[in-house]
């Protein structure tokens, strides 16, 4: 039996223990506050949330595997940590805006439960945890999106996530068992290990297991051809939900995926001659370009605005699966293109989890306030409120990639990774693909600016909440977009440690 | 005395009766049926590696895995439920509210 020193297994898990202890204050609010004056839980949610996201950065992580092998205390998982924490924060005061959800202390309840399994899985290192976290972050986004029981199609979207997400799970965990029956080991290095000893004779076998696996991450991260639940998924669930759902599970599964096949294949695995990495790195790319292509062509025809933002983030998958193909370049010149994409990977979560926010924001504010989500509907939102229309613009054209939104910025990045792991032709096609997102983008833009509607003298009011969330969203935008290198720094600091 | 390729080549087969299941059935209960019989199939093959490879690792997995789906049980007949009262019908196809 090895040392187990419970203070420092204790303390790596400080965020989840935050969370856990934040739940069960919502839990008691819930409870014990009068109807009427539920809103504060979610602004107990929002600051609790912002707090915990500290707490990560405070602790230094040293690589080391804790709690048996089942977490790894290193860079990567911190930087993802932080990304869902204020993913979580951020959605519960988009939440507090809307009348439907404002008051609903299990609301909050049960994203702080999916934000837990969110930061387990971007720390696991585990097949068993991996598992157990990915299903804590999915069981509750199953009932999120399924949270309007009045709204029939938020039960049918909460339905048709929950069937295909426990399919997707169910391929995933064939897969784990096949790996196990490969390894006799369930911690991922364990199970490189074996590998690289020669467990398995036939490559065909560990395909199947990198197929099946590959599936359940794909699913996640809404990767073609594992998308068809995205688009009605993100139209039906109540619109913070759809926010909660297309960030911070989002960017856990590119956490999990990059941690699982950087570990358990790495480019010295070779089985009868045949390079494993070859192979999920094809996988990769080809996800990559069908989730760019049918994401933005599929975009162009929408007239739902949160339909449209469904296909874009299809097709936002498949950019930063640009940045996880550039693993398999190898280093040269102290250019290290593999930490390159992994790092690109992080700042285009950090970045996207703030910018959909963002425009999720706005269609909640403004369907709350209208009842409608139409991209038509839009007309004339620069005549009913300035400063939504603005920071819709910011958001929008961050999506598309146009400076100084951070879009520019995050696609810069993700195109370098690939073009210094010898992947050129994949970032060309990248950049043609933004070129057709562009122009869906500039659409809904022109539509708020240039539109006229019969309600142009009805103003929108922006409540304070509303004003803070679209303040620190749009800020954030900015700020990662004009001042990079600090946080490209921090995310490629977090690249190094998955390698070490 | 059973070979360990009999519980693998099993476990397959129910993975993939399960995996035909979820693509063809239309009503969701037998739907979900079908995902429950495709985790099952992994908890066999867990448990029958576990043997082979003489560690308890697997077996912890499936009591993982089997509290999992408890959970899934739990919110999927919910939701099932729910579908119900609002359309009177379970059969997935009925699931058209939102197209294109």
């Amino acid at each position: 039996m090895e040392n187990f020193d419970v203070g420092t297994n204790l303390l790596v898990i400080i965020p989840e223990i935050g969370l856990t202890i934040l739940a069960v204050a919502i839990l008691f609010m819930d409870s014990l506050l009068p109807e009427s004056r539920r809103r504060s839980i979610a602004y107990l949610t929002f600051f609790g949330m912002g707090l915990i996201a500290v707490f990560p950065l405070m602790l230094s992580p040293d690589g080391e595997t804790y709690w048996g092998g089942m977490i790894r205390h290193d860079m990567l998982s911190q930087v993802f940590k932080v990304i869902v924490l204020l993913a979580g924060s951020i959605t519960a005061l988009v939440a507090s805006t809307t009348s439907d959800l404002g008051r609903k202390g299990e609301f909050y309840l049960i994203m702080t439960v999916s934000t837990l399994g969110a930061c387990l899985l971007s720390s696991a290192a585990d097949i068993i945890m991996i598992f157990v976290a990915l299903e804590t972050v999915s069981i509750p986004l199953y009932v999120l999106a399924a949270f309007n029981r009045q709204d029939k199609r938020s039960i049918e979207s909460g339905m048709k996530y929950f069937l295909f997400g426990s399919f997707a799970s169910a391929v995933m965990l064939y897969g784990f068992s096949l790996l196990y029956g490969f390894s006799g080991q369930t911690g991922l290095q364990g199970i490189a290990d074996a590998l690289r000893a020669g467990a398995v004779a036939e490559p065909v076998s560990l395909v199947i297991a990198i197929v099946l696996v590959f599936v359940g991450f794909a699913f996640k991260i809404s990767a073609v051809p594992f998308h068809f639940w995205t688009p009605d998924v993100y139209e039906g669930a109540p619109t913070p939900v759809t926010a909660f759902i297309s960030v911070a599970s989002k960017a856990a599964s590119f956490a999990v995926l990059l941690r699982f096949f950087v570990a358990v294949f790495p480019e010295e695995l070779s089985v009868d001659g045949q390079q494993m990495q070859t192979f999920w790195i094809n996988l990769v790319i080809a996800a990559s370009i069908v989730s760019m292509t049918v994401g933005n062509v599929l975009a162009l025809v929408q007239t739902n605005i949160k339909r449209l933002l469904a296909y874009s983030s299809i097709a936002q998958a498949g950019y930063t699966l640009l940045g996880v193909a550039a693993l398999q370049g190898i280093a040269s010149e102290g250019v290290d293109p593999a930490a390159q994409g992994v790092a690109a990977v992080a700042y285009y979560m950090l970045m996207y989890t703030f910018t959909n926010l963002l425009a999720f924001g706005v269609v909640a504010i403004f369907s709350d306030a209208t009842g409608s989500e139409t991209i038509a509907d839009l007309a004339g939102l620069s005549r009913r409120n300035r400063w939504m229309a603005l920071a819709m613009t910011i958001g929008l054209l961050s999506l598309a990639g146009i400076p100084p939104a951070a879009g520019f910025i995050g696609k810069f990045f993700l195109f370098n990774a690939a073009v210094s792991a010898n992947l050129e032709w994949l970032a060309i096609i990248g950049v043609l693909n933004a070129i057709v997102g562009l122009y869906y983008y500039l659409v809904v833009i022109k539509v708020i600016y240039v539109d006229r509607s019969a309600d142009d003298d009805k103003p929108i009011l922006l409540t304070t909440p509303a004003g803070v969330m679209l303040g620190i969203t749009t800020i954030a935008v900015i700020i990662l977009g004009v001042i990079p290198q600090p946080f490209f720094n921090w995310a490629l600091e977090s690249a190094t440690s998955l390698f070490s | 005395m059973v070979g360990m390729e009999a519980y693998v080549i099993l476990s397959a087969v129910l993975f993939v009766l399960g995996a035909m299941g979820v693509m063809m059935r239309r009503n969701a209960i037998l739907v979900f049926m079908s995902v429950e019989l495709m985790l099952n199939a992994a908890n066999l093959a867990l448990v029958a590696f576990s043997r082979q490879w003489s560690g308890v690792d697997g077996q912890v997995f499936v009591f993982f895995v089997i509290t999992v789906a408890a959970a899934e049980v739990a919110v999927g007949l919910a939701l099932i439920v729910t579908i119900f009262r609002t359309k009177q019908s379970i059969n997935i196809d009925v699931l058209h509210q939102m197209e294109g």
